[in-house]
């Protein structure tokens, strides 16, 4: 774990930061969590398309999962309820669970496809869950101008 | 030319923008005015404590001991439903940070093109296509998103709230897709309490006058029984139960059509023109499932979560204060002094979300 975070800290140091895709929320299911598998252009070259759908895809079925409307999300309303849900101090919501889930995967998929990719996936809780956010980083010996938005010249002075 | 690395957590919901208070380490979170929401606590409260000091003695002995108990497990369930409305989080949406916002702005200008000088630019709608209607997504000019949607922009508090349904301020806070059910619950059972107190008080008095006589009871001397104070707490059920159980029926209706207050308020899905809620499972029973057993939706905001911020001073230029490098409000990137690197946001720093401390 100490191992990868210091080469995507690395990857930090040395990286500009170019810019940022944002993949939209899709609502034509209504407005449970899913993520548009539609693939942006911003990212033709730099990863395959297939990773990166099969990466929205399994972030779906994680929001799925979350949000399903089944048995045991009504034991779990009903007993907290019935304890005027003061049984959630203690206890943790499924949908907790699953964003834990979901906190892990993105990262394991960060440090295996993205970071060596010089991409990074932001977790979309961070966002309010309206965007899956894509940071695309430049490797700075390879960028020979220096882009002119802040948060690059940020990135830079770093 | 030497550099430190200086580690500085600072907590999100203290950098948020918005009209909220927050309290206890940022679980709490309210609106500013919270004048009515004591009023509620001190009506309940003190109600209550009334019917628990005079009137259920004398139920206890002459009717029943299950007549306090089962009041007083009504009462604290009440407090525990309008706490849990009052302090959470109803769903607040983010608003979005400067790379997000930029991004709709460079989406919205290709898609209006061209537009004339002096021309008002097209309003800032984004349709979206839901169980085969169309929804207009509107663009809030304060949170710099196109809102989800339901979502809507409550201005008291400043913010987006997801599935928004009013702005209570009895409970102080705003009613979204977090709180709804503890609130529907709230009315629910405050509705019951009024009513079993209402009813009690009046068993209470038939049966004193039964008694003593409907003349003794009225009659108030010291050491018995206060009579003024039956008559205060009936008046406040009174009033209570009209406004509440009204309030209770309307929201029955509201869930099991799968409504909200503002979506009834603003006719957004009656009319003949007007599309049908595409939210509706057309079912009652799945409706009602799906708003009050559904799943506990997490918080958007974070605000137990700390942001990393990692800077760099430089040594030679001298030493700065931690409150020259701490962020602004508005997470602008402004240098303290030409020399120092511009700090960065902490949602900007992507390393923030490699390095979350939970």
């Amino acid at each position: 774990m100490a191992a990868e975070f210091h080469n995507l800290q690395e990857m930090q140091h040395s990286a500009l930061l170019v810019t940022k895709v944002f993949i939209q929320r899709d609502y034509s299911e209504g407005t449970v969590c899913r993520f548009q598998n539609k693939f942006p252009s911003e990212l033709n070259n730099r990863i395959e398309r297939t990773l990166l759908e099969e990466t929205v895809k399994t972030l779906n079925s994680y929001y799925v999962e979350a949000e399903k409307i089944g048995g045991q999300s009504y034991l779990e309303g009903c007993l907290a309820c019935a304890t005027a849900y003061i049984v959630f101090l203690c206890m943790e919501t499924r949908y907790e669970k699953v964003l834990k889930k979901i906190s892990n995967y993105i990262q394991e998929q960060n440090e295996k496809i993205y970071a060596p990719r010089g991409l990074l996936l932001t977790d979309p809780i961070e966002r309010g869950m309206r965007v899956l956010e894509v940071s695309v980083f430049e490797d700075r010996g390879s960028s020979g101008s220096t882009p002119s938005s802040s948060m690059s010249s940020c990135s830079s002075a770093r | 030319m030497s550099a430190v690395m200086i580690t500085r957590k600072v907590r999100k919901w203290e950098k948020l923008p918005g009209k909220n208070t927050f309290c206890c380490d940022g679980r709490v979170m309210m609106a500013r005015q919270k004048g009515v929401f004591y009023l509620t606590l001190f009506l309940i409260v003190g109600t209550c404590s009334l019917f628990f000091a005079f009137e259920c003695p004398y139920l206890a002995v002459h009717l029943s001991p299950a007549i306090p108990v089962f009041a007083v497990i009504l009462f604290l369930f009440v407090i525990a439903f309008l706490l849990r409305t009052s302090f959470s989080d109803p769903g607040v949406l983010p608003r979005a940070l400067p790379e997000e916002a930029n991004f709709i702005e460079m989406e919205i200008e290709a898609a209006n093109g061209n537009v004339p000088a002096g021309q008002r630019p097209p309003p800032r709608i984004r349709n979206v296509q839901i169980n085969n209607q169309i929804v207009k997504l509107k663009y809030c000019y304060t949170c710099k998103i196109f809102r989800p949607p339901r979502a809507s922009h409550c201005s008291i508090c400043d913010n987006c709230v997801d599935r928004f349904d009013h702005h209570c301020p009895w409970v102080g806070n705003c009613v979204g897709k977090r709180n709804y059910r503890y609130f529907y619950l709230f009315t629910l059972t405050l509705s019951l309490l009024t009513i079993y107190i209402f009813a009690f008080n009046i068993v209470h008095v038939v049966m004193r006058s039964v008694d003593q006589g409907f003349l003794n009871t009225l009659k108030e001397t010291p050491g018995t029984y206060p009579f003024k104070l039956t008559v205060l707490e009936v008046l406040v059920c009174f009033f209570t139960l009209w406004s509440v159980v009204g309030l209770t029926g309307f929201h029955t209706y509201l869930i099991s059509l799968n409504q909200t207050t503002n979506e009834d308020i603003k006719g957004s899905w009656s009319g003949k023109n007007r599309i049908q809620n595409p939210y509706s499972h057309k079912n009652i029973i799945k409706n009602c499932c799906e708003v009050l057993c559904g799943p506990t939706y997490p918080r958007y905001l974070h605000s137990l979560s700390y942001s990393t911020i990692k800077f760099y001073v430089s040594v030679l230029v001298r030493s700065p204060s931690p409150k020259e490098s701490s962020p602004s409000p508005k997470e602008e990137e402004h240098p303290p002094a030409p020399k120092l690197p511009p700090l960065a946001s902490p949602e900007t720093d992507a390393e923030t979300s490699i390095a979350k401390t939970h």
